[in-house]
């Protein structure tokens, strides 16, 4: 049983989205502290709003504005705010209805602690100082009334909310949602094996108890069989391109950025192994590699696995002797 | 309508997968289950070093080789691994070269059983082997399920998946539907359940412990683990062949509800209650329900929901609150009660499967011993 490797994985994304007539309308608003609904098809106030009716999924785009105020409907004491959310002190989830609403948005609100919260409390909302158009325009909501002539205080406002044209100077169209996700990546038992063999500069495949193919690398079972590998098989270091492939763009994420293109990426077969492995090919120039060329790993000083393929100087090989592995 | 179909030897046939193929009296049946002891970790494994004993174990069960399956429907997420595509690698498990008739869905895989039993129901195949994991550890489950929340107004403020169930804990309570007591009885008694199961992976007593996020504490919670299971369906006589007592699939049917939290009564369950009408959930009554409840008040509003009294069992093996392993936790649902029918335990069960924040999507099976006619 090897020791079980580890490594930090971590996954970002700033997803681009565009916005249809209604949310471009609802965040702009809440770019200029506007809070926008839209009406349902059976008269309620959805907010935050929707383009589609929840219930019937008829289209809807009847815009009304409802207050920067509102009631809780229901919450949740968090008390270690985790990355990302809205505040980094203890604070509570909210759903609040705001007044002229039917539904209620989702939001943090900012209270001493959770004595301090109960369902039925009146909130407002405090606005980011930089708005951008996003739902974060709302820094977090914080207890108390929203003083307005004629209310009576903890009493929401009954108001029939008004009809808003959503036209906005300089609307905003899309958001940029970046997001991170941070794993610890466990290559479980077959790889572990594979990468303990390459950091003594050794290729292992490993071989199916059932039909004898050896897999390189290997992922811990055989795709035809359905069971574990379980013998260690040394292959190579030479091997044959069995077919290749020639690049000519830049990956702006490439491993190696100071790669020239046009540069050839191939499929392998290492010598002793059943599956054909990817490889970039150097030594040679790009127009002259070819099906069959003998090639042999170069391994560069500190590199975990080998930097590229370069030919060996052998013959190449005959296509009967590698054509199933194509 | 026809559907090119390579099968095993790699000859393409065609045949009719609508219409005249179709028997709207076919019976199908759970005739195998299998999974994992649920673990905290299994960083010694791969995916598919971890699914594979399972699929071996529900294929012995029947005697069945990977080459008498006719379907294989899988249910797992990248985002758990943190990876594209996790699952064709966890595809090698099953033996799928030469190619296969084969499907996955993105999500747990109760709903890649529904898949198969329509893909029986069509008459195309006999047997469908469906299995589902889910490795958790690698990342934070909490900040990972943030990511299938509506991504405008929800996903930016990363309001994790216990504080969402917070919410609805808070809104039961204020419903007066339930109080912290109650909800500690309902881990009590999972957790004590569980004792039975060696599978799960908590079990005993519940420690006391802080709020996690109030009103929920530890023991409300699910615990965040890795496993994997996996049934095999048949359809006929097909499955009486292979089970001694099948359990059958009376009915199925899954519902989903308005995707914000905003929208919906958090203290109900409107999507279970429909999916488990047109499931046939009611008449005649059940004896055993098997719930997809991670949440402790998650369990309260699906009894209610379900209008659950107390001459049902409901979740004899400790349920998603003693192993919770992701996109496996609602097929393991489906794998107990129908474990319990082989057995002669139960005679008609509900199982129910849940996704999505505060129960948005559920499915409900029922499933039934035999009736003997000696
Ligand atoms: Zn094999």
């Amino acid at each position: 049983m090897p020791e079980v490797l580890t490594a930090p994985l971590v996954v970002e994304f700033p997803f681009t989205r565009s916005l249809g007539p209604v949310q471009s309308a609802f965040l702009t608003g809440l770019r200029e502290r506007t809070v926008l609904g839209v009406r349902a098809s059976d008269g309620r106030v959805v907010v935050p709003p929707t383009e589609y009716d929840p219930v019937t999924a008829a289209e809807i785009r009847e815009l009304v504005e409802v207050g920067t105020a509102g009631t809780i409907t229901t919450w949740a004491w968090n008390p270690a705010p985790r990355r990302g959310q809205p505040l980094t002190t203890p604070f509570a989830w909210v759903l609040v209805r705001l007044d002229g609403a039917d539904t209620a948005l989702l939001h943090a609100l900012d209270a001493p602690g959770p004595d301090a919260v109960r369902t039925g409390m009146r909130v407002r909302i405090r606005w980011a100082a930089e708005r951008t158009g996003a739902i974060t325009d709302i820094a977090c909501f914080e207890p108390g009334e929203e003083i307005r002539e004629g209310d009576a205080p903890d009493e929401p406002n009954s108001a029939e909310p008004a009809a808003h044209s959503g036209e906005f100077p300089a609307p905003v169209t899309g958001i940029t949602t970046p997001a991170r996700l941070d794993y610890t990546y466990a290559p479980g038992r077959a790889q572990s094996r594979h990468l303990q063999a390459l950091a003594e500069r050794r290729i292992t495949g490993e071989r199916c108890p059932s039909c004898r193919k050896v897999y390189v690398p290997p992922r811990g079972a055989c795709p035809t069989c359905g069971v574990a590998t379980d013998t260690q098989v040394e292959v190579g270091p030479r091997g044959t391109v069995t077919t290749f492939c020639i690049v000519n763009i830049t990956a702006r994420h490439t491993a190696n950025p100071d790669i020239d293109v046009p540069y050839v990426y191939a499929h392998i077969a290492l010598d002793g192994a059943d599956l054909a492995l990817h490889g970039r090919i150097g030594g040679i120039p790009y127009d002259q590699v070819r099906m069959g060329l003998r090639v042999e790993p170069v391994w560069t000083e500190g590199g975990r696995f080998p930097d590229h393929y370069r030919p060996s100087g052998e013959p190449d090989a005959d296509y009967d002797s590698y054509k199933e592995l194509l | 309508m026809h559907e090119a179909r390579r099968d095993r030897t790699g000859e393409v046939t065609r045949k009719a997968v609508h219409g005249t193929a179709r028997d709207r009296t076919r019976e199908v049946a759970i005739v195998a289950f299998a999974q994992t002891d649920h673990r905290r970790r299994t960083d010694d494994l791969s995916e598919v070093e971890m699914l594979m004993p399972v699929l071996h174990d529900v294929l012995g069960t029947t005697g069945l080789k990977t080459a008498d399956i006719g379907f294989t429907c899988s249910g797992s997420s990248d985002y758990l691994a943190g990876r594209a595509f996790s699952f064709t690698m966890a595809l090698d498990g099953v033996g799928a070269h030469p190619p296969i008739s084969e499907s996955h869905v993105e999500m747990d895989g109760a709903w890649a059983l529904y898949e198969a039993w329509v893909k029986l129901l069509t008459g195309e195949t006999d047997t469908a082997l469906v299995y589902a994991y889910g490795k958790s550890s690698p990342g934070e489950v909490r900040a990972v399920l943030t990511r299938q929340l509506d991504p405008y107004y929800l996903a930016p403020l990363w309001p994790d998946s216990v504080a969402l169930a917070a919410l609805q804990a808070q809104a039961l309570i204020d419903a007066g539907d339930a109080d912290e007591p109650t909800l500690a009885a309902v881990a009590a008694r999972s957790r004590a359940d569980a004792a039975a199961n060696p599978h799960a992976q908590l079990s005993g007593p519940v420690p006391a412990g802080d709020h996690l996020v109030r009103p929920l504490r530890p023991g409300d919670c699910p615990p965040i683990g890795d496993g994997a299971a996996a049934v095999i369906l048949a359809a006929g006589d097909r499955a009486r062949e292979l089970c001694e007592r099948p359990a059958w699939i009376r009915g199925m049917d899954h519902r989903i509800e308005a995707h914000g939290l905003g929208v919906r009564d958090l203290t109900d369950s409107p999507s279970t209650r429909l999916a488990a009408e047109r499931a046939g959930a009611f008449v005649p009554p059940v004896d055993l329900a098997e719930l997809h409840a991670p949440f402790t008040s998650q369990e309260i509003v699906l009894r209610k929901a379900l209008k659950l009294d107390g001459d049902v069992l409901v979740n004899p093996s400790g349920g998603a609150l003693a192993a919770n392993p992701l996109m496996a936790a609602g097929l393991i649902r489906l794998g107990e009660a129908a474990a319990r029918i082989h057995r002669g335990a139960s005679h008609r069960a509900l199982a129910h499967a849940t996704s999505g924040p505060c129960l948005q999507q559920n499915l409900v099976a029922v499933l039934e011993g035999e009736v003997s006619h000696g």
